[in-house]
Parts: structure tokens; C-alpha cells; sequence
């Protein structure tokens, strides 16, 4: 049953869609008014309910895009088989009413408290949602905290957030890798996140810095790993996976 | 209790999936919460366990040593939660 929030407790809200863009062929990026929404931390997510009129009940969670203070977005890649993402990305329209809980989660969170600590965020497909809200809450907080996301997607058509994220600056550096197909001409890095480009972007081990890592399981064991290798303290790699969605 | 012969595959998520779930159970914020797991002993936060969702529920497994730490399931309204494989389980 949605209904007011009631503080301390988690319920399930009625969320208005205000706006619904596009960001790639297959990811949309919807934003909502929550007449109770308490505010988000960066990195945090929600979950979505959807409920057919047989009463049949899906739920999804999803990460939150927008940066604490903002209205909350969420940025959902369309899955083919799901059961979820192709009506949020394919069916909802602004006005629209989807029931929404959260804010959750308190692990995959980045508060920009320390400005000491470098910030390292790989990011595999859509994994990079929560990335977002956390580069959106770095700019907005005026932090100088340095920064360095490394972003694998198939193509350069499959990235998202591109125009936001090659303007980031000041402190914040953006390296992309395309796995699948580069465009002629690409200089950029190509192939899977590896040992050798971790090794070139990552902050060194002994900088004591703060490591995310967000995507698919597979993708996610593999560059939690390498950070380890690399001298990162498993206590400093956060990790969070999205499944078994293809590789990006 | 089976065990999983080669930990987690491609579809493993984990407990930052239930974060949701589990808010619901406890009344509070649980991804940071130290799970110890009845097996091997090992803590970790609940968010760094292994967690498979179904239709009928989840299932948290520890990243250690992959023995079942919970099991929730999904029953009408109610949620029905087995912490059996638990050691301990600490609120932060």
C-alpha cells in the first residue's frame, strides 16, 4: 500500500513522472515528483513496484541518478526479456504514476566528507548511474576532491550521460573504454577493464584512495580483484552488481 | 544445504539488492550492517554478500566460504526470514 512517509519506516510512495529523456537507443533517464521524499545520498538506489491488474507484483531496484538535493531521477537501461525496464523505458510518460521506495542502501555511498581521499569509479554499462549522482553532488558541493572514472561501454553510442560527462573538469577526469566498437579514429582505450589500463588509470595503491565499482557481476569480480592486486585494501573497493546483463 | 562448487555465478548480486527488503524487516538502514557468518566466521557488510533473487525471494550467502547466511521469502504480504546461518548479525 503506498502512502505517506512515516520517518523510520520504509513505505512504498506514489511517484509522478515529470519528465522522461532519452540517453541512448535503449536507456531513458525519468524523472519523478514525490510529494514525501526525504532527500538521497549519492550512490543510494530505490525500489520500483509495478503491479498488473491480475495483481501480478514485479520489483526492481534501481539507482538514483540525481544528486542529493535534485529531484530524483533514475536511469534505466531497457533489459529485452525484463519484466520491469521495457515499460519504464518504453511505455511511461510524463504523468504518469509508478509506486517508489527508498532512499536505500548506506555501503554504496559517497558523501564527499574527506576531502583527502582521491575518488576512483569504474563503471560498466549502466553501472555508472550511481557515478552520476555522485559526480552531480561533487560539482554541486564545490568539492575538490580528485576524481577519476573509468567507464567501459560497447560503443561510443552506448555511453551515457556523454555531453555531462565530457564537460566533468576541474579535478574530475573522465576515461572511457569501448569494448565492442570504436569509431574510426577513436583514441581512446579499447577492450574489457584489465590489469594494464587499471594499472595506467587508477590511483596508485598507496594513495589511500576510495574505489567504487558498479556493473555487471562478472565485470564487477574482475576489476574488485585487480584493485586488490593493485595494493587497494579490500575495506576501500566498494562494489555493487547489477546480474547478469550482458558485458558491456 | 547445498553448497555452491564454484562460488557465484553472473546472475549473483549482492546485499546492497536487498537493502529494500531487509529496511523493511529490521526498520532500518541494513547494507552496513556486520554479518558473521555462522560457518566460517567471517564478518562482512550485509552489502558484500552474495545474494540471489527469485520470484520467491533471496537468498544471502557468504562471500567466504558460500554457506546460506539468510533466506527471506515473499509470502502474500508477509515476509517469512530464516537467520539460521547467521553468527551474529550487528547494526552499525
Amino acid at each position: 500500500m503506498a502512502g505517506t512517509a512515516v520517518r523510520g519506516r520504509l513505505t512504498w510512495q506514489v511517484a509522478t513522472v515529470t519528465s522522461v529523456r532519452p540517453e541512448t537507443a535503449s536507456v531513458r533517464t525519468i524523472e519523478f515528483d514525490i510529494p514525501h521524499w526525504a532527500g538521497h545520498e549519492a550512490g543510494q538506489h530505490v525500489d520500483v513496484r509495478l503491479t498488473a491488474d491480475d495483481g501480478y507484483v514485479a520489483e526492481r531496484s534501481y539507482s538514483i541518478a540525481s544528486a542529493p538535493g535534485e529531484p530524483l531521477e533514475l536511469t534505466v537501461e531497457r533489459l529485452d526479456d525484463g519484466e520491469v525496464s521495457p515499460y519504464l523505458t518504453g511505455e511511461l510518460r510524463a504523468g504518469d504514476e509508478i509506486e517508489i521506495r527508498g532512499p536505500i542502501g548506506g555501503y554504496f555511498v559517497w558523501d564527499g566528507d574527506d576531502p583527502g581521499t582521491p575518488l576512483l569509479l569504474v563503471a560498466g554499462g549502466s553501472g555508472v548511474v550511481p557515478f552520476r549522482s555522485m559526480l552531480r553532488h561533487r560539482a554541486r558541493t564545490g568539492s575538490t576532491v580528485p576524481v577519476r572514472l573509468l567507464y567501459s561501454a560497447r560503443s561510443l553510442p552506448d555511453v551515457i550521460y556523454r555531453t555531462e560527462l565530457d564537460m566533468a573538469g576541474d579535478g574530475a577526469e573522465v576515461v572511457y573504454t569501448l569494448t565492442r566498437q570504436q569509431p574510426p579514429g577513436w583514441a581512446g582505450h579499447s577492450g574489457r577493464v584489465d590489469a594494464e589500463l587499471l594499472t595506467e588509470v587508477a590511483w596508485p595503491g598507496d594513495h589511500r584512495a576510495l574505489a567504487y565499482v558498479c556493473g555487471p557481476t562478472a565485470f564487477v569480480e574482475i576489476v574488485a580483484a585487480e584493485l586488490v592486486s593493485l595494493g587497494y585494501p579490500p575495506d576501500r573497493v566498494k562494489t555493487e552488481r547489477y546480474g547478469g546483463v550482458a558485458a558491456p | 544445504m547445498t553448497e555452491l562448487l564454484y562460488g557465484p555465478d553472473d546472475s549473483a548480486l549482492d546485499g546492497n539488492a536487498i537493502g529494500g527488503v531487509l529496511y523493511e524487516i529490521f526498520g532500518t538502514e541494513m547494507t552496513t550492517a556486520d554479518a558473521t557468518c555462522g560457518h566460517c566466521g567471517k564478518t562482512t557488510q550485509v552489502a558484500e554478500a552474495i545474494v540471489y533473487l527469485s520470484a520467491l525471494g533471496a537468498v544471502m550467502r557468504c562471500r567466504t566460504c558460500t554457506s546460506v547466511l539468510a533466506v527471506v521469502v515473499r509470502k502474500q504480504q508477509m515476509n517469512c526470514v530464516d537467520l539460521s546461518g547467521l553468527a551474529a548479525l550487528q547494526v552499525s
